[in-house]
C-alpha cells in the first residue's frame, strides 16, 4: 500500500515538474522554428534588398522597410492614444472614483480587453472608417490613423489594469503623509503616488505597447494594406501596412519553402525579438521594483 | 496665502474633471459598441441563422459550421492547455524552489503571453502543420491555441493556489500526508474556483482569436461540419473576418449577426468566469 | 519512567538567520508533560518542529546532532518521515481546521494513510473526541463544517485530530494562546488525562501555564537551553540567575 502510494507520488511529481518547465520549452521551440524557416532569407535575399523600401513579393521585391515603418507608425499612434487615456482612467479608478464608479468601470475595461480583435476591426471598417473619411475629408477611411485609434483601444485595458494595480499598491501612509503636509489630493497624485508607482505604470505602458505591436487582425482590416514607406506625419492619413498584417495576409498564399515564405518567417522572427525585448525589459522592471519595495518594507 | 489655496483647489477641480472625462471617453465607446452590435445584429439572430449552413456565397443562410468549429477549437484547446497549465501552476506554486531556473520559467511565461498571435500562427504552421504533418486541421489549430492560452491559465491558477492558506499545508503534512496528497485533497479543491476562472479566461481568448488559426486550421468555407480532428474547420472569428473583408456585397445584417454571436460567445464565457469568482469569494471561509 | 526522546547536541540554523538552536541536549520522559518555555524567539517552536521533521518544509541551513526517538535517530535522512509524523502528532498555536466537516478533519490523517473501513474511522472519531473532551459537544453534528465551531472547540478538535492517528508523542505549540480561560482550562485538563498514555511536549503561552502543567520544564533563551529540571523545583528554586529573572517576571 505504502510503496504503491509513493510510486504514484513519484510519477505525478515528475509529471508536474516537467509541466513546470514546459513554458521554457515552448519559447525555445517557437524561436527555433522561426529561425529555421526565417534565416534562409538571409541567404536568398541580399541584405541591401531586404532593408529596401519596396515590398512587392510577386516581382521579388522583399524590402521590409515599409512594413517596419507601418508597424512603427501605427504603434506610435496607438501609444499616443493609449497612454493618456489608459493612465487617466487608471488614476481615475485608483484615486478619484467613488466605489460604485470603480465597480462599473473595472469590468467595462476588462470587457474591452476581452473583445476579439476581429470584432473591433469589423466595427472599424463599418463604423469608424467611413466617419473618419467624411470628417477629415480623406480619399479613404482605411488609414494608419484608423488603425492607431483602434489599437489604442486594444492597448488601453492592459495599461489600465497594470497601472491601476501599481497605483493601488502604493501604501496609504504615503498619501496620508502628503495630505498631512498640506498637499491637495491632486498634488499628492502627481508628486507622491504616481512617482511611487512609476515602475509599475511604465511596465503597464510597455506591455500595452507590446500588445499594439503584435496586434494583427484589427490593423489588417482597417489600415488599408498599402506597403508604402512612411516619410512624414502625413502618413497617418494614408493607408499603411504592418508586419503582422503582412504575415497574416500573405502566408496563406505562398508556396512552402519559397523565398516569400522564408521572408514572412523572417518578419515573424523580428516580431518575436521585439516582443522578447519589450517583455524582458518590462518584467525586469517589475522584479527590480519588487526587490526595492521588499527592502524598504522589511 | 488664501488666494494660493483657492488656486490649488481650482487646479484640483479642473484636474479631476479632466480625468473623469478621460475615463468616460475610454469607457463610453465600449458601451456603444456592445449596444450597437446588439441592435444591428439582433434582427439577424434566428434558429435558421444559428443552425443553418451558409448559402449563396455566404450571403445568405446561417453560421452553423463556424459556430461548431469555434466550439471544437475551444474544446480542443482545453484538452491540451488545461492539464498542462494547471500542472505547471501547481509546480510553480507548490514545488518550485526560488532559484535561477524558476526565474527563467517565469520569464518564459511572461514572454509566451507577449508573443504576437500571428507569430503563434507561424509557429503552428512550422511545427504542427508541416513538421509533424498534422496538416491544416482542428488538431494543429487547437495545439497552437493551447500554447497561446497557457500563460493565462498558468498565472491565474498559480495565484489561486497561492491564495490557499499555508497553514492548511502545514497541518496536512503534520498529519502524515505527503505533499501530493496535500495538494490533491486540500489545495486543489480550495483553489478550484480561481483555477476555473483562469481556464475560462484563457479559453475565452482562444475562442476569439483569428491570427493563430489562419494558417493552421481555419477554412474559408466548408459546406459541411468537420468530422475528425484532422479536418480543417470554419471558425466564428475567421468567418467574421471573411464576410467583412473578402466577400463583396455582403448583407450588413449577417455581418452584424455573426459579430453578435461571437461577442455573446466570448463575453458569455467572461460572465461565467465572473460569476464563479464572486460566488467562490462569498462562500470562502478563509 | 523511561526516556522516550533523547536530544543530543542539536544545532539548527535557518537560511534567513532567524531563530535557531545551539547545542541542545535534553531527555524527554515518557508519560509526562515536558514544558519548553522562555521568551519568543528562544527556539521552542524550532525544537518542536524538529521532533516531527516539520522543519523539512522550512528553509533550514544546517542541522547537526541527534534526536533519538525510541533509540532511532529521526534526523537520519533514511527516516520514514510520514511514519514519524503519525507517531509524533502536533497541535499548533492558532487552531487550523481543515476545510472539511468535523468528521472529515478527524479522519483526514487516517484516510491519507489508506484507511477506508468506515467502522475503524467511526471508532477513531469517537475515541479521539472523547480524549479531547469534545465528544458530548459535537456528537450530534459530526457532518457540520468544522469552521462553524467556536475557537476553543476548534482547538480541541485539532488536538483530537492529532490523537485520531494514535500517536505516541504529542507536540503542542502554544495551543491555548488564542483561547479564553475556560477553554484553556479544558485543554489543560485533557492534557493531564492524556499524559497517562502519551509523551507530551508543550510550549506554553505563559510562565503561569508552564508552572501549572509541567512535570518537567526546560527554559530556552535565544536558542540555548539554560536550565532543565523537574517542574516542581524549577519554578520555585531555579539554579540559574537567568531562569529566576524570567520566572519572577524581571524580563520577557
Amino acid at each position: 500500500m505504502q510503496s504503491k502510494l509513493s510510486w504514484q507520488e513519484f510519477i505525478i511529481t515528475r509529471a508536474i515538474k516537467a509541466s513546470g518547465y514546459s513554458a521554457i520549452v515552448f519559447v525555445a521551440l517557437i524561436f527555433y522554428f522561426l529561425l529555421r524557416e526565417g534565416l534562409p532569407t538571409l541567404g536568398e535575399v541580399p541584405l541591401g534588398d531586404l532593408f529596401a523600401a519596396r515590398w512587392y513579393p510577386i516581382e521579388s521585391y522583399f524590402g521590409i522597410l515599409p512594413l517596419l515603418s507601418g508597424s512603427l507608425l501605427v504603434t506610435v499612434g496607438a501609444t499616443l492614444v493609449a497612454v493618456p487615456f489608459g493612465l487617466g482612467t487608471a488614476i481615475f479608478i485608483a484615486e478619484i472614483a467613488p466605489r460604485w464608479a470603480r465597480e462599473i468601470l473595472k469590468p467595462l475595461v476588462e470587457l474591452l480587453g476581452g473583445l476579439p480583435s476581429v470584432v473591433l476591426g469589423f466595427l472599424g471598417i463599418l463604423a469608424l472608417a467611413p466617419n473618419l473619411r467624411v470628417f477629415l475629408n480623406l480619399p479613404t477611411g482605411l488609414t494608419a490613423l484608423t488603425g492607431s485609434l483602434l489599437l489604442g483601444g486594444i492597448a488601453v485595458p492592459t495599461v489600465v489594469s497594470v497601472a491601476e494595480d501599481a497605483l493601488d499598491s502604493v501604501p496609504r501612509a504615503y498619501r496620508e503623509g502628503a495630505w498631512a503636509l498640506g498637499a491637495t489630493r491632486w498634488q499628492t497624485i502627481w508628486r507622491v503616488t504616481l512617482p511611487a508607482a512609476r515602475s509599475g505604470v511604465l511596465t503597464g505602458i510597455m506591455l500595452g505597447v507590446g500588445r499594439a505591436i503584435g496586434e494583427t487582425m484589427t490593423v489588417m482590416m482597417v489600415t488599408g494594406n498599402a506597403p508604402v514607406l512612411a516619410t512624414g506625419l502625413g502618413a497617418f492619413f494614408s493607408p499603411v501596412r504592418t508586419m503582422t498584417a503582412t504575415i497574416a495576409a500573405e502566408m496563406g498564399e505562398v508556396a512552402n519553402g519559397s523565398v516569400h515564405y522564408h521572408t514572412l518567417f523572417f518578419i515573424g522572427m523580428v516580431l518575436f525579438l521585439i516582443s522578447l525585448a519589450v517583455n524582458v525589459t518590462a518584467s525586469a522592471m517589475v522584479f527590480r521594483s519588487q526587490k526595492r519595495a521588499e527592502r524598504v518594507l522589511s | 496665502m488664501n488666494k494660493l489655496l483657492l488656486n490649488r483647489n481650482q487646479t484640483q477641480r479642473l484636474g479631476f474633471a479632466l480625468l473623469t472625462v478621460m475615463a468616460a471617453i475610454t469607457v463610453l465607446p465600449i458601451i456603444l459598441v456592445v449596444f450597437y452590435v446588439i441592435s444591428q445584429g439582433g434582427a439577424a439572430i434566428s434558429w435558421e441563422f444559428l443552425s443553418g449552413f451558409p448559402r449563396d456565397g455566404m450571403r445568405q443562410g446561417g453560421i452553423l459550421p463556424a459556430l461548431v468549429g469555434t466550439l471544437a477549437l475551444t474544446v480542443g484547446t482545453a484538452i491540451f492547455s488545461v492539464p498542462l497549465g494547471v500542472a505547471a501552476a501547481v509546480y510553480l506554486a507548490e514545488y518550485a524552489p526560488e532559484n535561477g531556473l524558476t526565474r527563467l520559467i517565469r520569464i518564459a511565461i511572461i514572454n509566451l503571453a507577449g508573443i504576437p498571435s500571428v507569430v503563434y500562427g507561424l509557429f503552428g504552421l512550422g511545427l504542427f502543420v508541416l513538421f509533424l504533418k498534422f496538416g491544416t486541421s482542428i488538431l494543429s489549430a487547437s495545439l497552437t491555441l493551447s500554447i497561446m492560452t497557457l500563460p493565462v491559465i498558468i498565472s491565474t491558477a498559480e495565484e489561486a493556489l497561492r491564495a490557499v492558506p499555508q497553514a492548511f499545508r502545514t497541518v496536512s503534512i503534520s498529519l502524515g500526508a505527503t505533499r501530493w496528497q496535500t495538494i490533491r485533497r486540500i489545495v486543489l479543491p480550495e483553489a478550484l474556483p480561481g483555477i476555473l476562472t483562469g481556464i475560462i479566461l484563457g479559453l475565452e481568448r482562444a475562442a476569439g482569436e483569428t491570427a493563430p488559426i489562419l494558417f493552421t486550421g481555419a477554412a474559408f468555407f466548408l459546406p459541411r461540419l468537420p468530422n475528425s480532428p484532422f479536418d480543417a474547420t470554419m471558425a466564428l472569428p475567421y468567418h467574421l473576418f471573411v464576410i467583412s473583408t473578402q466577400v463583396p456585397e455582403m448583407p450588413f445584417q449577417i455581418q452584424y449577426g455573426t459579430a453578435l454571436v461571437l461577442i455573446v460567445f466570448v463575453l458569455g464565457m467572461n460572465l461565467i468566469a465572473t460569476i464563479i469568482r464572486s460566488q467562490a469569494r462569498a462562500r470562502r471561509q478563509w | 519512567m523511561t526516556e522516550k526522546i533523547q536530544i543530543e547536541h542539536l544545532t539548527l540554523q535557518y537560511a534567513d538567520g532567524a531563530e535557531s538552536l545551539r547545542d541542545i541536549s535534553l531527555n524527554v520522559r515518557e508519560n509526562a508533560i515536558t514544558v519548553l518555555f522562555g521568551p519568543a524567539g528562544g527556539g521552542k517552536s524550532s525544537l518542536l518542529r524538529c521532533l516531527n521533521r516539520l522543519n523539512d518544509l522550512a528553509d533550514v541551513k544546517t542541522v547537526s546532532g541527534k534526536i533519538l526517538l525510541d533509540g532511532e535517530n529521526i534526523l537520519d535522512p533514511q527516516t520514514d518521515v510520514i511514519a514519524l509524523r503519525r507517531k509524533v502528532g502536533m497541535v499548533f498555536a492558532r487552531p487550523v481546521v481543515l476545510p472539511f466537516s468535523i468528521y472529515g478533519n478527524l479522519t483526514y490523517g487516517l484516510e491519507v494513510m489508506g484507511e477506508k473501513r468506515k467502522l475503524r474511522l467511526d471508532e477513531a472519531v469517537e475515541r479521539s473526541l472523547r480524549q479531547a473532551a469534545l465528544w458530548d459537544e459535537v456528537k450530534e453534528r459530526l457532518d457540520d463544517p468544522a469552521i462553524a465551531l467556536s475557537g476553543g472547540q476548534q482547538q480541541r478538535l485539532c488536538l483530537a485530530r492529532a490523537l485520531a492517528l494514535e500517536p505516541e508523542v504529542i507536540l503542542l505549540d502554544e495551543p491555548t494562546s488564542g483561547l479564553d480561560p475556560i477553554s484553556t482550562g479544558k485543554v489543560e485538563a485533557s492534557l493531564q488525562e492524556l499524559k497517562k498514555n502519551y509523551t507530551i511536549l508543550l510550549a506554553p503561552h505563559s510562565v503561569q501555564q508552564a508552572a501549572r502543567v509541567a512535570d518537567y520544564a526546560a527554559f530556552f533563551l535565544q536558542g540555548e537551553l539554560v536550565e532543565f529540571g523537574e517542574g516542581k523545583t524549577l519554578f520555585t528554586t531555579p539554579r540559574q540567575k537567568r531562569t529566576e529573572d524570567y520566572v519572577t517576571g524581571r524580563f520577557g
